[in-house]
């Protein structure tokens, strides 16, 4: 697809279709959206190689769930583009980073802006924890530590098969406390896995909080390398820095890129709520009303309008 | 004397592998005591050692199957269900990969105790959507699990029995189609895996004393075809023995309750199995008596059935014990 915007645009209408989004639905994942804007609009709109969308630009309701009697059931990988050995496939893992991946999906083209209207409706396909029918989610990874040992396996089969494209997975910080990432990483090393890459994002939240409040992961960095990825750290705020980071060599070996960010990125005023940020909702609607004006302010854009029927 | 088989499944699974390409071998550092050394040594190119780390090898399969391949995973069967659960369900399960989960030394085959013992894992597996489930009863049933389990659209387990192991059939693996082995009026045994040997050893006695058994062996326990089953449970006056190398909560013993339950049918069933209990460690035979999954056994639930004694003695099964060997084969090691 023709990149109709800069990545930097993609980024700013990520945080603001989120915002609106959160601001007329009583809460939502901000922070997520503040911290992995940039990097959502790295992977979509430059760095992967992927084809043109298969899927219906607006969602298709719930079709049911894989079983031998629904022969009609597909994953929402068709929103990546189709499965074609020169395509990238794209994993998220954290799939409760999906109300950002369904935004990035619209401000990329791939999907229309219809969907996040259906976005935690009951019969909807776009869940609020993205489910492997859900617009652009390929595998369920709603259980954290999956995403990178699937991409292994998967790496592993393309490459195989003469495949060109890579496999990435998008990753959230948290997933390294599963021990299963740290098998992931040991395998995709020691199988010389090079057609797979992370980008990880690091805000160092996590559902109780902080993440040294909730168990401390030490240097990650130096882990991953000690385990046999390549890793390299960036500002994830920094575009020019993950593209530069993306040219790292990484010959027989994974590559991690630890894209350090902030969970209030463009939106200053969620500092009031550290370190609780992982689900922000209004505490009452003088709140609601004062966080709309500001990171409206923030954003560059009016105010969410809050009244009945007002869209 | 029956035939016994070393190591059946070694030459099956290289013949079957080396014929289908996309068909890999997964190990999780139990290469060789899932017969696969031969393999690992003579087909490196088609075989994936994924170290003690059964969660990624789930997972890693699942992305395996999503490139088009069909990996066979290789441990003992209650590694491939207990830790790596999540991941069964995530990456597999649910998105019906052909993935083919080759689980050795079920139940009390082997002398490792708890920790090695899967002895509810038919149970887990039953309750799983998408999930088929096979196990093999004698050296001809582990020679043609491949090919048997291959042939599922979605993702498979398997109990398979290695090492020596005695040939009782001599045709393969159908899948969904139980076996007949007696077709007798009184009582309805129902056995599978190691079970079926058992309920043979016992076959002549009964016979003697006068019973007459009705024998199916099922290598095919999900899904489950109830027609034959309510056929045959029709058959007989008594009622149903059930058999299994397995807990009696969530086996073959309850599936057969549920179908008869399901379908109002108005017989007595004996369930015969482990009894809401671990085992421990110990050889084949040691922890059949212990624990009541013999032909003893069996032949006691026979006799609480028809609601009197046969006669049969301890010495009668022996003296048709089938396996002379298995007596003086040492627990296996690990």
């Amino acid at each position: 697809m023709q990149n109709s915007k800069t990545t930097e645009a993609v980024a700013a209408g990520i945080r603001k279709r989120v915002f609106e989004h959160a601001m007329r639905n009583n809460g939502g994942y901000l922070s997520q959206a503040c911290s992995a804007a940039e990097q959502l609009a790295f992977l979509y709109n430059e760095a992967l190689t992927l084809g043109d969308p298969t899927l219906p630009s607006i969602p298709k309701p719930f079709g049911g769930v894989p079983s031998a009697s629904n022969p009609d059931y597909h994953t929402g990988a068709g929103y990546n583009g189709p499965f074609e050995p020169q395509n990238d496939r794209l994993f998220i893992a954290p799939a409760h980073y999906a109300l950002v991946a369904y935004a990035t999906l619209i401000e990329v083209g791939r999907m229309d802006a219809k969907g996040l209207e259906m976005f935690n409706k009951d019969g909807s396909s776009v869940e609020m924890i993205g489910a492997e029918h859900s617009p652009g989610m390929e595998v369920h990874n709603g259980t954290l530590g999956i995403g990178f040992s699937t991409g292994a396996g998967l790496a592993y089969g393309r490459k195989r098969r003469g495949d060109t494209g890579d496999v990435c997975v998008f990753m959230s910080d948290g997933e390294v406390q599963e021990g299963q990432t740290w098998e992931a990483v040991q395998a995709a090393a020691h199988h010389r896995i090079d057609n797979l890459w992370a980008l990880m994002d690091v805000n160092d939240q996590q559902c109780d909080g902080a993440m040294d409040s909730v168990m401390e992961v030490g240097d990650i960095a130096t882990k991953f390398t000690d385990f046999g990825a390549v890793c390299v750290e960036v500002d994830a705020h920094d575009l020019s820095a993950l593209r530069e980071a993306r040219q790292t060599p990484h010959e027989g070996r994974p590559l991690i890129i630890l894209a350090r960010s902030s969970p209030t990125q463009g939106m200053k005023f969620l500092q009031k709520r550290f370190p609780r940020l992982h689900y922000v909702r209004f505490k009452s609607e003088e709140e609601r009303a004062e966080m709309n004006i500001s990171i409206a302010a923030e954003l560059g854009i009016d105010p969410v309008d809050l009244t009945d029927g007002g869209h | 004397m029956v035939e016994m088989v070393t190591r059946p499944y070694a030459s099956a699974f290289e013949a079957y592998a080396t014929a289908n390409p996309d068909v890999l071998c997964l190990s999780a550092d139990l290469t060789s005591s899932c017969e696969i050394d031969g393999f690992r040594d003579r087909h490196p190119e088609q075989f994936i050692s994924l170290g003690m780390a059964e969660q990624n090898m789930m997972s890693f399969a699942g992305g395996l199957g999503l490139a088009g391949y069909r990996p066979f995973l290789h441990s003992f069967g209650v590694f491939l269900y207990r830790r790596p659960y999540d991941q069964l369900i995530a990456s597999v399960a649910y998105p019906r990969r052909k993935v083919r989960l080759m689980g050795f030394l079920p139940g009390i085959t082997t002398p490792g105790g708890m920790t090695h013992q899967s002895i509810e894992d038919i149970s887990v597996m039953r309750s799983i959507p998408n999930m088929t489930i096979l196990e093999t009863g004698d050296a001809t049933e582990v020679e043609s699990i491949c090919e048997a389990a291959d042939s599922i659209d979605g993702p498979v387990y398997c109990r398979v029995l290695r090492g020596s192991v005695p040939r009782l059939f001599d045709t393969p693996i159908k899948v969904g189609q139980m076996r007949e082995l007696a077709l007798g009026d009184d009582i309805l045994v129902i056995t599978s895996g190691i079970a079926t040997e058992e309920a043979l050893r016992a076959r002549a006695a009964l016979q003697s004393s006068g019973v007459s058994i009705r024998h199916l062996h099922i290598n095919t326990i999900k899904p489950f075809g109830e027609e034959a089953l309510l056929d045959h449970i029709g058959s007989v006056r008594k009622g149903v023995v059930v058999l299994e190398n397995h807990v009696t909560e969530g086996g073959v013993g309850s599936l057969v309750a549920e179908i008869m339950a399901d379908n109002g049918v108005g017989k007595k069933l004996v369930r015969l199995g482990l009894r809401d209990t671990y085992a421990h460690g110990g050889s084949r035979a040691y922890l059949m008596a212990y624990y009541g999954l013999d032909a003893a056994a069996l032949v006691g639930g026979i006799e609480k059935l028809l609601g009197h004694s046969t006669g049969i003695t301890e010495d009668q099964l022996t003296s048709t014990r089938i396996d002379a060997v298995h007596s003086a084969v040492k627990a296996e090691a690990l």
